[in-house]
C-alpha cells in the first residue's frame, strides 16, 4: 500500500477519454448506456460522442434530454443526415473527439460500461495503444446465442485464427480503447464495410505492430430495439476473409 | 509483407522439403506420395477439433443477462426522475 501512496499519479489517471457511440434507433438504449456511463466512470475526465444517423424514432431528442441533465460538454450529439454505416460514423465521430484516449463501443447494452474502469486500468498498466474486449477467454462469455450463432461464431474465429494469425482472439468484437493518434493511423487505412470493418481495424493495427491488450468482456445480446447488421453475414465474412489475406 | 505471401511460403517450403524427400527417397516413396494427404486431413481434422472444443466450451454468462435487468431498472428509475422519456420501447 504504501508503495501506491507514494506515486498516486500512476494510479489516478489524468488523461481524457472520449467515447464515440454510434446509433441508429436506440432512444431508450442510449438513455440506459448514458447512465451506466456516468455511473462507472464518475472519477474519469471523458465526453460522450453520439453519432446519430436520422433515426426516425427521435434518439436525438432523447440525446438533447440527456445534455440537459448531465451537460453538453460531457455529452456531443454530432448527428449525420442519414444512415451512412459504422465506419464513417467512427470517421464522424473521431474528428469531434477531444481525448487522449477513444472508446468505441454499440449502444444497445451488449456492451456494459462497467468494463470501461478495467479497459482504462489495463491501459495505463500496460502503456498498451489498444485494449480489445474479448468474450472468447475466461472471464469472458456470451449470452443470449443459439447454438447456430455459437457454430457460426467458432467456425468463423478458428477460420481466421488458422488463416491470418491475428495476434487477438475476439475478432469481431467491437467494444474497445484506442490511443487517439493511433485509431486515426489505424482507421485510414481500413476500407471495408459494416461487419468487417471491426476485424480489419484489429488486424491491421496488429500488422503495423501497435501494442494490443486484451481484456474479457461479457455480451448480453440487446435486450431492446433490432439489430442493424446481419443478411448474408457467412458469405460477407469470408469475403472479408480474403480480402485481408491479400491486403494485409 | 502481405500475409498471403507468407501463408504461401510456407506452403513453398513444404513442397520443397517434400520434393527433397522424394528425390532422396530417405523414406519409401509410396509413404511420400501419401504425405501431402495425411496434412490436408489432419488441418481439417484439427479445424473440426478446435470448433467442436470450442462449441463445448463456449463461454456463457447467463448471470449478466440477470445483473443486466437490475442495471435497466436502475437506470429506468433515475432517467425518469430525471424527466427522460424512456417509457416506450
Ligand atoms: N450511426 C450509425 N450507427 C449504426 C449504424 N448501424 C448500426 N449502428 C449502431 O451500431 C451499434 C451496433 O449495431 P447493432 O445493430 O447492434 O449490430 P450487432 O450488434 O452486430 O447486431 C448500435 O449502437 C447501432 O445503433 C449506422 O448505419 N449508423
Ligand atoms: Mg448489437
Amino acid at each position: 500500500m504504501e508503495v501506491l501512496d507514494t506515486k498516486p499519479e500512476r494510479t489516478k489517471s489524468r488523461s481524457k477519454y472520449s467515447i464515440i457511440i454510434p446509433t441508429y434507433n436506440e432512444r431508450l438504449n442510449i438513455a440506459l448506456v448514458t447512465y451506466l456511463i456516468f455511473k462507472h466512470l464518475s472519477d474519469v475526465d471523458f465526453e460522450i460522442i453520439v453519432v446519430d444517423d436520422g433515426s426516425p424514432d427521435g434518439t436525438q431528442d432523447v440525446v438533447k434530454q440527456l445534455q440537459k441533465v448531465y451537460g453538453e460538454d460531457r455529452i456531443l450529439l454530432r448527428p449525420r443526415p442519414s444512415k451512412l454505416g459504422l465506419g464513417t460514423a467512427y470517421r464522424h465521430g473521431l474528428k469531434h473527439a477531444s481525448g487522449d484516449f477513444v472508446v468505441i463501443m454499440d449502444a444497445d447494452l451488449s456492451h456494459h460500461p462497467k468494463y470501461l474502469p478495467g479497459f482504462i486500468r489495463k491501459q495505463t498498466e500496460t502503456g498498451a495503444s489498444i485494449v480489445t474486449g474479448t468474450r472468447y477467454v475466461r472471464g469472458g462469455g456470451v449470452h443470449g446465442w443459439n447454438l447456430m450463432r455459437k457454430l457460426t461464431s467458432r467456425g468463423a474465429n478458428v477460420l481466421a485464427q488458422t488463416l491470418l494469425w491475428p495476434g487477438v482472439s475476439d475478432l469481431t468484437g467491437s467494444f474497445r480503447l484506442y490511443r487517439k493518434s493511433v485509431l486515426e493511423d489505424v482507421i485510414n487505412s481500413c476500407f471495408s464495410k459494416g461487419y468487417v470493418f471491426q476485424m480489419e481495424m484489429i488486424v491491421r493495427a496488429s500488422r503495423k505492430g501497435y501494442h494490443i491488450e486484451e481484456v474479457p468482456i461479457t455480451f448480453v445480446d440487446r435486450v431492446y430495439g433490432s439489430s442493424k447488421l446481419g443478411g448474408s453475414e457467412i458469405v460477407e465474412y469470408l469475403k472479408g476473409l480474403v480480402y485481408l489475406l491479400l491486403t494485409t | 509483407m502481405k500475409h498471403i505471401l507468407k501463408i504461401l511460403g510456407l506452403l513453398a517450403a513444404l513442397s520443397a522439403v517434400w520434393a527433397g524427400l522424394l528425390e532422396t527417397s530417405l523414406i519409401p516413396y509410396n509413404y511420400v506420395w501419401l504425405l501431402p494427404i495425411y496434412l490436408i486431413v489432419s488441418l481439417g481434422c484439427y479445424g473440426l477439433l478446435m470448433v467442436g472444443v470450442g462449441l463445448m466450451v463456449f463461454p456463457t454468462c447467463p448471470q449478466e443477462a440477470t445483473l443486466l435487468q437490475k442495471d435497466i431498472l436502475e437506470a429506468k428509475d433515475f432517467l425518469m426522475r430525471k424527466g427522460i422519456d424512456v417509457g416506450a420501447a
